[in-house]
């Protein structure tokens, strides 16, 4: 249900420029709107949009018209519609009209068909949005009625968990104080619940339909517009005035949620839904080679123009010198028989010949081979996640084989690499290390899905999602061990959770960090539950018994403190400061008696930072009465104080945390997503450069860059730009450049100076000598800097000179902005991948996007090019699909060149034996059918299917990607090798026959040297060496390639024969005036020996060339080739993947995630209102929830409660940066 | 893609078909040493028997041109049919040739026109085959593709056959005589019908049906001859009547258009009935009496007689056995080179460098 309706959305986005195109033209520019509730006559006055939605383009009598008039804007289609008038004139026309009209009836009809397709199931999908009930008050009774006839003005009634069907004010609900809930996903991709309420006056309404329907206010706003979050009006009602905000509106889009039913009055229907004005354009991205291709295009028209001349040049000579002694047998009329004008009109003659080396059909097949090859991802199922039920989606058709061309992956961190969700692996517990799972002769196991996990059954209050391996902590904690108790009421307590309890025991925390969350459940489940708090006490059921600790203060957290502490005051009266934090933080503040305990626990800490995990110290202090007590005045005073109150309270919680008691240390895994590690390794591998673009602080996103194997401690160094002005800036990165420099130099010390800066500034060769590897970690506010005019060119090459880039704490825009100085100072090819909202900048800019289809919601999957639900698919995404796309269609296009060169330019070397009258050499039917029929199969078979390596060896040799980023497989030089190839080929196949025909007759003595004849024997060549050359370019045949070359060579004989055949020839005798040629031509001995000549004489060149390249001078990719073919005789081997090794021993010394201010919003009780009020009707405590979402197994559901509720993303506050924000930075 | 109907956890999971996965049994060949090297010989050699044979084939085949332009007693013709005015004075002329020794089989006389640009776009569209296939619509209402003036005639009336082609065609006749040294000279017996493609003179051209009732002449009453004809298209034959109208077969060869500017058609088959040429064309002199009508000096034209015998594969053609040794020898050369250097370094392209 969830997912239908964001497919609708996505479908009405995709489609949008088209419905504004449309809408526009029907609608005034409106001012102001007025609607007056349940006066359809009224509201009828200013013609507002209706519910209905239209995005289809056509209907069944517009679509001829409509569809043509669109096809022809395209400069190819338009380009054969001109040629086609050119043939029209009978003194131009060397070719009968069918021959350009019949290609380009297909290429139309093939396209109508497939945006009649498109438009069909537009107008299904608009037909079931649109038939969808709604409840709307009409004379005074409520009625249901399809979504389509709901108007402006009408009150609808909407139930629990429907879509809300246009833009409505909300007037009641089913909740007090007219409150109701709404899920914003396919809106803004925010996946947690918002609070609207009603004004008071309309939610007294309630649902009293007899008063709803005398409800007779106006209310005047303003115009639609595609702001989500604002909307200004007022309600006038009873002479009362009251004014309105977008916390009363219900947007289509939404889902109502845990409220009964609200009622609600439609402000804005149909296409003026704020959902509707939002979808925005997306730029239409082309591929480099669609570039390259259009130049070659414009290049072949030049080619085509200059051939042309030479032939009218010619065709001027020989009227003159030989065509005017002729005159006695053609008479041509006396405007023709001047020799310039005769050449002018033979230079159009041959432009229409020629036509074919710009192939009508060539556009076509390039699309039809993209479609193909995203059909391909959208059906791999190792590129389907299977927990949340989503395939890879490639979302544009355009893009395949720029997939294996990138060089440049920018990458979100949260939720793209990681999974964000944060899990308690290991703890130090005074001295002793739990966590691990070691089997019976003591070597440590690797925990996997299979390990068993701890039995918490004892705990009826236990998280059941929360897994633990190692059960001695759990003995420990049923032995009552006195430290290990301590410690974990320490975590239940000192933290600035909100528990949430729907149902007895169902307990669900709001945690502000997802690494406060995972604490706390730990806690929960060995036994310390946290349950409840006030503002004064924290309830905690240790071991099941409840016990109620006072809480006295919360010394909250803050960047600079870097730890927390809490003061409780226990049951049996006893103060107790718990503190946690970053270990060298806390280190400093401890006990002098802790010193080997210290010393132990740090070298846990080390440990536990080697594997990548995010530690926590923890410690404990026992506090006096009396030193309480004077501290706490102290507190009181400070915190009324006006003026460096922050400074005066930073002093005095530094001063009661000292002398703290060590307890042990915490290990949290932020749970990378799947194979990350591997993936980015073997995109390393690939030369592919990943760099991280994060929101993120600092030290998080460099313990993910340590975790995922991008950071390591062999490093030459890495470098953190972290300066607040240009100045600095500007000075680390200089520093950095030299240092990186540095040691290169000395390789190029033997040259003068001016040498050297040569050598630098071509940076490209330059950057491959350099072996040493290093890091660039970069902080946003210094980024801001860094990207202006003066800094980006340093910036760059820095950034290109190391391994890794991370920047971290970036806004938005700035990484569009990184994107952008990527892709203009390195011209490579950009991948931009992300989940969120924070991301659909950098995915529209790149020239590839990629949505995570993951927790964030949708906006990211929108605006991208291709979706997947896992970020390890990348590397199957890049490595196999995108070089397979590459390859496929740079061999595509190359031979589409060389066969319509090889086809095309047969009429030039005709045209000096013809007198340049631009005569045919082939039959017109050929010349029709040569590029859409007879040829066309096979190459689209290999355009779809050819595989030169498979997919495990294209994943096991990542080095194989590298002539995708070279630009190997097609480029201008390629391009003229195949031409001129074709062109070699052209020059054969015309002189060979030439050459035996000139003197040849049939072996019964009659002629077969007619123009009929020679030009079946050549047709018949031509077809069997370019149907021999698409063999050698196969390298892999399926059936189906076979079945499309054999055919292909079955269809070009069936059809010759049938076209020459009596009954067409009795039908029509002057279109098909070849009447018997073949028959009489190919039962020629004389033909075959030529046509087999010919054969071998085009072919074996190539086959040569292609051997010495391939077995002695062989490429990487011929290498994998044999190896894998020599591996397929010895049967198949067992695949073994290089297992990516974490290497780090760094010591991560942070894992607070929160901000700061959280402990007083507790203290104070703010936040408790909603919660104690609302228990039973909280949002989340729905049990609806869960089946209403789409496929998403409940443990995700539950992670993004816990993660999200209550607290907006950092980042989705960020959405809107502009420029301006920037620079104030 | 396909609908799902189903909603299960796993309804949108792609099918697991190995054309969906992309793992289509295939065959990959590869350009190894051990398929290349071995083909690449064995073409050669193919090469290299086609080409001797061609060549011994070739070899016992026999050709004889008689350029007539202006040779011999053609020099007064010629020079008479530089002035079209001339063009009702008839011309005859004869031309004198040897065959060294015996022609051994069917012996074919060609004409050979040189320069002769049949290939020429407008020159080649300037016809119609509706109107030759004998519909008694097209006959009278000749296609737009006849350009004027081979449509009409000054008076309007339409021309039939109609068009540049047909108007330009080759109109010279020879008589050819042997003389041998001891006996009266004879006659050389041609056929000069059952020349031409079965297909042309069946299906691509056919007269206007007479059902028995009229004569041809009525059938193509409402019509007028070509510009440059001197006789009717009715009356092109005048010793058999079954070979006139459309099906004449010299109408018929000619309208077969050439594909290059010099060519040779098909004008008679020795006819090996009678004693002395039952062998084929003795050793001996000949003579050639030419109707000289044919103007070429326009164009610097030639025009001959070829005399000459057919092969498996046609008539003498020097081009295919020499092409086919060169090619031979070319892709030795390339073998070899390849051999060479596939010992020298292809080993090393083995070896996975990584």
């Amino acid at each position: 249900m969830n997912g239908a309706c964001f497919r609708e959305t996505l479908r009405i986005c995709r489609r949008w420029p088209d419905i504004m195109a449309i809408w526009k033209e029907d609608v005034r520019v409106e001012e102001e709107r007025h609607v007056r509730a349940n006066d359809r006559e009224y509201n009828e006055r200013f013609s507002y949009a209706d519910n209905r939605i239209k995005t289809a383009k056509y209907n069944a009598f517009t679509f001829l018209p409509t569809n043509l008039f669109e096809q022809f804007q395209r400069v190819a289609n338009a380009y054969f519609l001109i040629l086609l008038i050119l043939q029209l004139i009978p003194e131009i026309s060397s070719l009968s009209w069918f021959t350009t009209i019949v290609p380009l009836v297909m290429v139309l009809a093939i396209t109508a068909v497939k945006d009649a397709t498109d438009d069909y199931f537009r107008h299904k999908s608009d037909q079931q949005v649109n038939t969808r009930q709604s409840q709307v008050l009409i004379k005074g009774t409520l009625q249901n009625e399809k979504w389509m006839n709901v108007r402006v003005g009408d009150i609808i009634k909407l139930e629990n968990n429907q879509f809300v069907a246009a833009d409505l004010l909300l007037l009641s609900s089913s909740e007090p104080y007219g409150l109701c809930y709404i899920e914003t996903a396919e809106l803004d991709g925010e996946t947690n619940l918002k609070v609207r309420q009603a004004l008071t006056v309309t939610s007294d309404l309630a649902n009293d339909v007899a008063r709803l329907a005398d409800f007779n206010a106006e209310v005047i706003c303003e115009p639609p517009n595609n702001k989500l979050d604002k909307f200004t009006g007022t309600l006038y009602w009873k002479d009362n005035k009251y004014s309105l905000d977008n916390e009363k509106m219900l947007l289509r889009g939404c889902v109502l949620r845990n409220t009964e039913w609200c009622f609600g009055l439609v402000i804005f229907a149909g296409l003026q839904t704020k959902l509707m004005q939002n979808c925005g354009s997306t730029k239409f991205k082309r591929t480099s080679i669609d570039r390259l291709m259009n130049t070659l295009v414009l290049w072949i028209f030049g080619f085509l123009i200059c051939m042309g001349i030479i032939l009218a040049i010619g065709n001027t000579i020989w009227e003159q010198r030989v065509g005017s002694e002729f005159w006695a047998y053609l008479q041509w009329n006396k405007f023709t028989s001047n020799a310039i004008f005769s050449g002018f009109l033979t230079f159009w003659s041959y432009v229409i010949i020629l036509n074919t080396v710009v192939p009508i059909s060539l556009y076509v097949s390039v699309e039809v081979l993209r479609l193909g090859h995203s059909y391909f991802i959208n059906w791999d199922r190792r590129m389907y996640y299977s927990h949340k039920d989503t395939p890879a989606e490639a979302r544009t058709t355009t893009l395949n084989e720029e997939l294996g061309q990138v060089e440049f992956i920018f990458s979100d961190k949260t939720g793209t690499l990681t999974q964000n969700i944060m899990v308690f692996n290991k703890c130090s517990i005074n001295g002793k290390t739990y966590g691990d799972v070691y089997d019976e002769f003591g070597h440590k196991v690797d925990i996997t899905e299979k390990t068993p996990c701890v039995d918490f059954s004892f705990n009826p209050l236990r998280d059941r999602k929360f897994r633990f391996h190692d059960s001695s902590l759990v003995e420990a904690i049923k032995l009552e061990e006195p430290l290990v108790q301590e410690f974990f009421r320490l975590l239940a307590l000192c933290h600035t959770v909100m528990p949430e309890e729907r149902n007895e025991g169902e307990l669900v925390y709001q945690a502000q960090s997802p690494d406060e969350g995972a604490l706390v459940t730990a806690a929960r489940n060995f036994g310390f539950v946290f349950r409840s708090r006030t503002p004064e006490t924290i309830t905690v059921y240790e071991m099941g018994q409840p016990v109620t600790y006072q809480l006295l203060a919360i010394l909250d957290f803050n960047n600079v403190r870097k730890r927390m502490s809490v003061i409780v005051r226990t049951p049996k009266g006893q103060l107790k400061l718990y503190s946690k934090g970053a270990d060298t933080i806390l280190f400093d503040r401890l006990d002098p008696s802790n010193d080997e305990l210290m010393y132990t626990t740090s070298e846990h800490l080390n440990e536990f930072a080697g594997e990548g995990l995010r530690t926590l110290a923890l410690a404990y202090k026992d506090l006096d009465e009396d030193v309480f007590d004077e501290w706490m005045k102290q507190l009181l005073f400070a915190s009324t104080s006006l003026d460096n109150r922050e400074e005066k309270l930073g002093v005095l919680y530094e001063e009661i945390e000292q002398g703290l008691m060590l307890l042990g240390a915490t290990a949290i895994e932020d749970k990378l997503q799947e194979g990350v590690p591997e993936t980015i390794a073997c995109l390393t591998l690939a030369n592919i450069k990943i760099w991280v673009l994060t929101g993120d602080k600092l030290e998080t996103a460099m313990n993910i860059g340590y975790s995922c194997n991008m950071l390591r401690d062999d490093m030459n160094e890495v470098f953190i730009i972290s300066g607040h002005t240009t100045l600095e800036v500007q000075r680390e990165l200089r520093a950095a450049k030299e240092s990186i420099m540095g040691p290169s130099r000395e390789i190029f010390s033997d040259g003068p100076d001016t040498e050297k800066t040569d050598i630098y500034s071509s940076d490209s060769v330059f950057e491959e000598t350099i072996i040493s590897e290093y890091a660039l970690i970069i902080n946003g506010h210094s980024l801001a800097h860094a990207l202006e005019a003066d800094l980006e060119q340093i910036l760059v090459d820095v950034a290109c000179l190391c391994k890794t880039v991370i920047c971290c704490r970036v806004t938005p825009l700035q990484k569009a902005l990184v994107v952008e100085l990527i892709k203009r100072h390195k011209r490579a090819v950009t991948l931009a991948i992300g989940d969120g909202a924070n991301d659909v900048s950098m995915i529209k800019t790149a020239h590839i996007g990629v949505g995570i289809s993951g927790q964030e919601g949708m906006q990211a999957v929108l605006s991208s090019d291709y979706s997947f639900a896992q970020f390890r698919y990348l590397q199957r995404l890049l490595l196999v699909h995108g070089r397979w796309s590459y390859h496929r269609m740079c061999n595509f296009l190359c031979y589409f060149f060389y066969k319509n060169f090889a086809f095309t330019l047969v009429h030039f070397w005709y045209g000096f034996q013809c007198g340049f009258s631009a005569q045919t050499v082939y039959d017109q039917w050929f010349i029709t059918l040569f590029n859409i029929v007879y040829t066309s199969l096979p190459v689209l078979s290999m355009g779809l299917f050819d595989q030169d390596v498979n997919e495990q060896y294209s994943l096991r040799y990542p080095n194989l990607y590298r002539p995708g980023q070279l630009n190997q497989l097609f480029n201008k030089r390629k391009f003229f090798t195949c031409t001129l190839h074709g062109i070699c080929t052209s020059f054969i196949l015309f002189f060979i026959p030439y050459g035996a025909f000139i003197s040849a007759v049939r072996d019964d003595g009659t002629q077969i040297s007619d123009q009929q004849a020679f030009a079946v024997t050549i047709a018949t060549s031509l077809v069997i060496v370019v149907s021999v050359q698409i063999g050698l370019d196969t390298n892999y045949w399926t059936a189906v390639n076979h079945f499309f070359i054999w055919g292909s060579l079955a269809v070009y004989f069936a059809i010759l024969f049938a076209m020459q055949s009596d009954g067409l020839f009795n039908i029509f005798p002057n279109q098909f005036t070849f009447i018997g040629t073949a028959r009489n031509s190919l039962d020629q001995k004389i033909v075959w020996l030529v046509i087999f000549l010919t054969t071998v004489v085009c072919i074996m060149p190539m086959v040569a060339v292609r051997f010495i390249k391939t077995d002695c001078y062989p490429t990487q990719t011929d290498k994998v080739r044999l190896l894998q073919q020599a591996t397929r005789r010895q049967g198949p081997q067992e695949q073994n993947l290089r297992r990516v090794r974490r290497t780090s021993s760094r010591r991560s010394a942070y894992a607070f995630a929160h901000q700061q201010g959280y402990g007083e919003l507790i203290t104070s009780g703010k936040n408790m209102k909603v919660t104690t009020s609302s228990t039973s009707t909280y949002p989340l405590s729905s049990p609806e929830r869960c089946p209403g979402t789409r496929g998403a197994p409940d443990e995700t559901t539950t992670e993004a409660e816990t993660n999200n509720t209550g607290f907006k993303r950092e980042f989705d506050q960020n959405q809107d940066v502009t420029v301006e924000d920037l620079e104030a930075r | 893609g396909k609908k799902q109907a189903g909603t299960g956890p796993l309804s949108r999971r792609p099918d697991n078909s190995a054309f969906k996965q992309q793992r289509l049994p295939a065959w990959s060949p590869s350009l190894t040493a051990q398929t290349v090297l071995p083909t690449f010989y064995i073409l050669s050699l193919v090469c290299l028997l086609l080409g001797i044979w061609l060549v011994i084939t070739v070899e016992n085949t026999y050709q004889l041109k008689v350029d007539y332009t202006n040779s011999g007693s053609c020099e007064r013709c010629f020079e008479l049919r530089k002035n079209a005015t001339n063009a009702k004075i008839t011309c005859e002329c004869l031309v004198n040739f040897n065959v060294p020794k015996l022609i051994l089989g069917d012996v074919f006389f060609y004409y050979g026109l040189r320069n002769f640009h049949q290939n020429l776009r407008r020159y080649m569209d300037s016809r119609d085959d509706a109107q030759m296939v004998g519909r008694r619509k097209n006959l009278k209402t000749p296609s737009s593709y006849c350009a004027p003036p081979f449509d009409y005639d000054a008076s309007g009336v339409p021309i039939a056959p109609c068009g540049a082609v047909a108007n330009s065609m080759f109109n010279d006749s020879f008589i050819v005589m042997y003389h041998p040294t001891n006996a009266r000279s004879a006659l050389v017996p041609l056929y000069r019908k059952g020349i031409a493609w079965y297909t042309d003179k069946n299906v691509k051209f056919r007269n206007p049906p007479t059902n028995d009732t009229f004569s041809l002449q009525q059938a193509f009453e409402g019509t007028t001859q070509p510009l440059y004809w001197q006789r009717p298209v009715y009356d092109l034959d005048r010793s058999d009547p079954l070979n006139n109208g459309f099906i004449n077969d010299d109408l018929i060869i000619w309208m077969r258009e050439a594909a290059f500017p010099n060519f040779k058609k098909l004008y008679g088959i020795l006819s090996r009935v009678q004693g002395l040429f039952t062998e084929g064309l003795p050793a001996g002199n000949y003579s050639i009496s030419i109707n000289y009508n044919y103007p070429v000096e326009y164009f610097r034209g030639r025009k001959e007689v070829v005399i000459s015998t057919v092969s498996w594969f046609g008539g003498q053609n020097h081009f295919l056995p020499i092409a086919y040794l060169v090619t031979s020898g070319l892709i030795l050369v390339t073998s070899i080179v390849l051999t060479s250097v596939y010992v020298k370094v292809g080993k090393k392209g083995k070896n996975m460098e990584e």
